[in-house]
């Protein structure tokens, strides 16, 4: 097996506030290859959000041991790293393709040429031609589509999303995880996607890892072995509903 | 579109002075009750009356006194942002001066600062600052967590935090700030020229009110008007250029 890029053993993060500890992971231990898109899918309060917020190094865990990076991918946390929100989170003031390039003006990136890089992965995210354009003339869809350009424009080795598609209506939802699964294959990417929808779990991972809430514990990690390009009718597979029972039998819905 | 509401704005505007005049012409209202449009624009003539510095002298109260409240409003705002406890601690104290009936000042102003362009600039200051700063303070204040975090990520500085999210951010809030204050300056302006003066439009109102010359008090109700009006246009052609359209509050 390859060189993990990221690897998590016994990874634990304990709220306190006020003499109460609220244990908010209690043990999560897994690895994530180079290139994976990986889906942490669970409950609210199952410390999924977390979990990414660990991985992004803005919160500390308390104890366990997390490392980002290999020999071959070496990670640089202030520039390795590209979010994706619930909300688009687009500033209001600026046109689109300036609120790509707010993370290459962040690091100080030379701006002639991630300017032309933000027109690219704008035509990657299919919004090409939306350029000059304000956040409030696109749609919800299409303004997450802008937040993804803006997380690809450092090109980071490792995108986080925090259940990027959860405020969009269900047929746009399904539209994007396409689109998010032939963005990755493009960009080529490592992906951690927070979600808690099971079916959008296993349609988008290549490894999905279930956690359950109260206590927030790590539940099942396995490979979705669907050969890629997915397609939608492998929703309707055999395969897919066996992947998507195991996760309703952990999550206590079968 | 366009065309069609200015026209019916500069409509409504001409039908008032007609109908005023028409009142005056048909109702046959006593002059020194309320004096026509035409009389109105007389007083102009009045050489005494010196209408130019009485203009000068109440707009460098209103320009002035409402410059510094911006400058200071913002700035104070700017400085609670960057320190929490600063912020606990005068935030609640400028709500609580803001209940001051800033007119009720006015005599003592006058006993601390005499009479003149000075004292009631500082009127018009005083009534203008609270409405700036409390709303530039929550401007500032109203960052999405989740984009922090997004900068966060990058390693970027306060700084950038500041320039790049927090000031464009607040300033939709700084200019509904400034909007009310540019109407509230004239007012605390006026206000500090009736309670002692020796110049300015409100001064002369009181001059002509002891000579019951009305049309000069409507003159001068008009021009002390037309003063404000200028500086809220100044304001708003000031955020149509700082401000992208959808994110000016209404």
């Amino acid at each position: 097996m390859a060189e993990p890029f990221i690897h998590l053993a016994g990874v634990q993060k304990i709220y306190r506030t006020r003499g109460t500890d609220f244990m908010a992971i209690s043990e999560a231990s897994f690895d994530v290859e180079p290139g994976e898109l990986v889906a942490l899918v669970g409950p609210s309060g199952c410390g999924k959000t977390t979990l990414l917020k660990i991985l992004a190094g803005l919160h500390a865990h308390d104890s366990g041991e997390l490392t980002i990076g290999s020999r071959s991918q070496p990670f640089d946390p202030a520039r390795d790293i590209g979010m994706v929100f619930q909300q688009p989170l687009l500033l209001k003031w600026r046109r689109v393709i300036d609120n790509v390039l707010l993370p290459a003006e962040i690091l100080g990136l030379p701006m002639a040429q991630s300017r032309a890089r933000a027109r690219e992965l704008l035509a990657l995210v299919g919004l090409a031609g939306n350029e000059e354009k304000y956040p409030y003339e696109l749609s919800g869809g299409m303004q997450q589509r802008a937040a993804i350009a803006r997380a690809l424009i450092h090109d980071p080795k490792l995108i986080l999303m925090d259940e990027p598609f959860g405020a969009l209506d269900a047929l746009t939802r399904e539209k994007m995880n396409l689109e998010l699964l032939r963005i990755w294959q493009e960009a080529r990417k490592t992906i951690v996607f927070v979600t808690h929808g099971i079916t959008e779990a296993v349609f988008l991972g290549t490894r999905v890892i279930v956690l359950t809430a109260g206590p927030a514990r790590m539940a099942d990690n396995f490979r979705v072995e669907l050969p890629h390009p997915r397609t939608l009718e492998m929703k309707t597979s055999e395969q897919f509903g066996d992947y998507t029972r195991r996760i309703y039998r952990l999550l206590g819905m079968d | 579109m366009n065309l069609q509401r200015y026209s019916l704005a500069v409509l409504s505007h001409l039908a008032l002075i007609v109908a005023w005049y028409l009142f005056v012409k048909f109702g046959e209202v006593p002059k020194f009750v309320m004096p026509s449009p035409y009389d109105t624009v007389q007083a102009l003539l009045v050489p005494n009356y010196r209408w130019l510095e009485n203009i000068a002298v109440t707009s460098i109260e209103i320009f002035g006194g409402y410059l510094l409240a911006v400058v200071f409003g913002i700035g104070a705002a700017l400085l609670f942002s960057w320190s929490r406890p600063l912020e606990m601690a005068v935030m609640p104290l400028l709500v609580s001066l803001n209940m001051i009936p800033k007119v009720a000042l006015g005599p003592l102003i006058i006993v601390w600062f005499k009479y003149g362009i000075g004292p009631n600039a500082l009127m018009a200051f005083a009534i203008c600052f609270f409405p700036i700063v409390l709303t530039t303070a929550r401007g500032l204040r109203e960052v999405e967590p989740d984009l922090l975090d997004l900068v966060r990520t990058l390693k970027g500085s306060r700084w950038q935090i500041f320039t790049k999210i927090q000031l464009p951010g607040a300033l939709p809030y700084i200019f509904s700030g400034m909007k009310v204050a540019a109407i509230l300056a004239v007012a605390g302006a006026i206000v500090g020229e009736f309670l002692g003066s020796d110049r300015g439009l409100g001064y002369l109102m009181l001059q002509v009110q002891v000579t019951l010359d009305t049309a000069a008090m409507f003159m001068a109700v008009i021009l002390i008007t037309l003063i404000g009006m200028v500086l809220y246009g100044l304001v708003l052609a000031l955020e149509r250029a700082l401000v992208a359209r959808d994110a000016r509050l209404q």
